[in-house]
């Protein structure tokens, strides 16, 4: 493999593994500026991803090249619907959040392969389905001599479109109206409810952001990288965009940059063989990458002190 | 409206929770085509129907004991401990590895030896958090799921390069000295794979119980975990009782794990994903509360569903995921306590003004 073709493939598989980071990365932090701690974002991509798939094999026919875009918005409403639970849960049902996260977890996996066995006969995994997101080449923007290649030739459009998101959550949360509310019923919610502003309201729009983004996200993974549906299908992403809400100071731009150094930690595992300097680094290394230096990041940058003041509270709105 | 947190609830909730759980089981067995009755009849016949049934039952409560334990030990100590599912598959893989590397010692010393090395080996791995959230603040939520993809994936690396033989994708079986199922049991119970691990299990309940209620050590423990603050004032070392409650909480989880090496596997295996006993002992705990011999019942409530679960999947054509699902419903109203607590108090506050009416 000479320079380039390696700096391509390293650029692409980057950014296929980053985009369902992302995604998910960015709806974990509207949850938690609102004050709902989620750790059940890896339940919630498994249901997306589940969603997403079934919605691929069964009308992928009837919507052709369309199909996998709307399998996305597919993965996203039911990744809407299972973050409910955690709501009602945490916001009206005073449940402790990591409990109701742990909950999503534990039913995820367990449901969607149930529903797996009764759509497919008994059988605990799809078939591979037809229509998957491909990587694609921009037009007019490949064209850019030396960065059109790299960044713009057969690469994933989807995480671009991420990368939208994240300017946009972040514009959202910074600069309008509602983002300043969502931010201060996750800081100070009584201070807010003094105020008039609907802590229970905003609190649910927190966690209904996360689930729909978060049902992105499962359904990108299995449209993109895995192409079917099984228990193996989400294994650890969404802790790993866990890791990079946090990674990115729980600010939606930050959630982007570190969920494309993780893809980039990902791609390494895979095509790190072929890098000359790296190769004889045994992959394992790779894999374990993320999670250390997360660990590390914790550690030595984080401390307790920056996440959202009322982060994993319960408001109880006194009559 | 205050919500009063007595005995009575703490035996109310979890039955209740139970029941719910079930009643939204069959809910989604009906929804589904399938017979919720018959199918809880089958997992029941399936669970206690047989001596073999039973073995299996017992021998699938044993490492949830342990690690439903390890999560209540850390959680009086205010940390939820989600890592038990990593700390479990290091202490298996001490475990199988120290009866692999020692395998002339007699039964005497080898058996207590590949137990002890798991226990130890799960309370390093989790002491890695407690050291850090005592000394960096580092929520140990984060850092204790990030060391569980560490040591599967670790784990995994290990038993591949050095204790799998070629291409496998496990290792040597144990030497017979470090086995705990025995031909004895295996007489008793129909062939079951059940093992003397369970004697190890209790006895970490009874342990458990006497150090958090009888010892300055438990008493430590649960102060910090109710008032880190106020513990501190009172003259305790917080940072080192935090560290304390990890390690013995990490102890018992790869107790629980060498449990599966020595006992239910006899070797360590490629996993694909992280040994379940982690997860399970975590509702476990939550389902009892906390309490020992809670965790003890509701360890076995667990493997009758887990083990009876089985059996459903072969008397029809429900899917054993039904099981799974219905733990995690269980969970979600044991979390979800408040509004238990609110119908139960709404109920009885009901039946008083009824009861003062006819006055």
């Amino acid at each position: 493999m000479n320079a380039m073709t390696l700096l391509l493939t390293v650029m692409s598989t980057t950014l296929v593994y980053s985009a369902p980071l992302i995604f998910t990365a960015i709806g974990g932090t509207f949850s938690e500026r609102s004050g709902i701690v989620n750790v059940g974002l890896e339940g919630i991509m498994v249901m997306g991803a589940f969603a997403s798939v079934v919605f691929n094999l069964m009308l992928g026919k009837s919507f052709g090249g369309a199909t996998p875009w709307l399998g996305l918005l597919v993965g996203g409403i039911v990744g809407l619907i299972f973050s409910l639970i955690h709501a009602v849960a945490t916001v009206n049902w005073r449940t402790d959040h990591i409990i109701s996260g742990t909950v999503l977890n534990l039913l995820a996996p367990a449901l969607a392969i149930y529903l797996t066995k009764l759509i497919f006969q008994g059988r605990g995994q799809t078939d591979i389905i037809q229509y998957p997101l491909d990587t694609m080449t921009i037009p007019g923007l490949a064209q850019i001599p030396f960065i059109g290649p790299i960044f713009f030739t057969s690469t994933s459009l989807v995480a671009y479109l991420g990368m939208i998101v994240a300017a946009f959550g972040f514009w959202l949360l910074k600069y309008t109206r509602f983002g300043l509310r969502l931010r201060s019923v996750g800081e100070h919610p009584e201070a807010a409810d003094s105020l008039g502003i609907s802590v229970y309201r905003y609190r649910y729009i927190g966690v209904l952001i996360s689930g729909f983004l978060g049902g992105i996200g499962g359904a990108i993974m299995a449209q993109s990288i895995t192409l079917n549906f099984s228990i193996s299908t989400i294994v650890g992403q969404g802790f790993i965009s866990l890791a990079a809400m946090i990674f990115g100071k729980w600010n939606p731009l930050g959630a982007m940059g570190a969920a494309l150094f993780f893809g980039f930690a990902q791609s390494l595992a895979i095509i790190g063989k072929y890098i000359p300097v790296i190769s004889g680094i045994p992959n394992v290394w790779f894999t374990l990458a993320p999670y250390l230096i997360t660990i590390v990041v914790l550690v030595l940058f984080i401390g307790k002190s920056k996440a959202p003041a009322a982060d994993g509270t319960t408001f109880i709105k006194s009559n | 409206m205050r919500i009063k947190n007595t005995t009575f609830y703490s035996i109310w909730i979890p039955i209740t929770s139970v029941v719910l759980g079930l009643l939204v089981g069959a809910i989604i067995m009906a929804l589904s085509g399938f017979d919720p009755l018959a199918n809880y009849i089958s997992l029941l016949t399936g669970a206690l129907g047989s001596a073999n049934a039973i073995g299996e039952v017992l021998r699938s409560a044993t490492p949830l004991i342990l690690t439903g334990l390890g999560f209540a030990v850390a959680n009086s100590a205010g940390f939820f401990n989600i890592g038990l599912a990593g700390q479990a598959l290091i202490g298996w893989l001490a475990s199988v590895s120290f009866a692999l590397a020692f395998p002339g010692l007699p039964s005497i010393l080898m058996l207590p030896g590949a137990i002890l090395a798991g226990a130890i080996a799960g309370a390093l791995w989790s002491g890695i958090a407690g050291f850090l959230r005592a000394y960096f603040g580092a929520s140990e939520v984060i850092t204790t799921i990030m060391l569980n993809y560490v040591a599967l994936y670790g784990t995994n690396a290990v038993v591949k390069s050095f204790l799998a033989a070629g291409d496998g994708d496990y290792s040597k079986t144990i030497p017979a000295a470090a086995r705990l199922r025995t031909p004895f049991l295996e007489q008793l119970t129909q062939n079951s794979t059940f093992h003397w691990g369970l004697l190890v299990a209790l006895a970490g309940a009874v342990v458990i119980w006497w150090l958090m209620k009888r010892t300055t050590m438990g008493f430590e423990i649960r102060a910090v975990g109710l008032n880190e603050d106020a513990a501190q004032y009172a003259g305790m070392s917080t940072k080192r009782t935090i560290i304390a409650a990890m390690l013995i909480s990490g102890a018992l989880a790869g107790l629980g794990g060498a449990m599966e090496g020595l006992g239910n596997f006899q070797n360590i295996i490629v996993n694909t994903a992280l040994p379940p006993i982690g997860f399970d002992g975590m509702s476990v705990s939550l389902l009892a509360g906390g309490s020992p011999i809670g965790i003890v019942l509701s360890a076995l409530l667990f493997g009758i569903l887990k083990i009876g679960g089985l059996n459903i999947s072969i008397a029809s054509t429900t899917p054993p995921e039904i099981v799974d699902i219905v733990i995690a419903a269980v969970i979600f109203f044991v979390g979800a306590n408040y509004i238990i607590r609110f119908a139960g108090q709404r109920l009885s506050s009901l039946k008083g003004k009824k009861e003062g009416a006819t006055k």
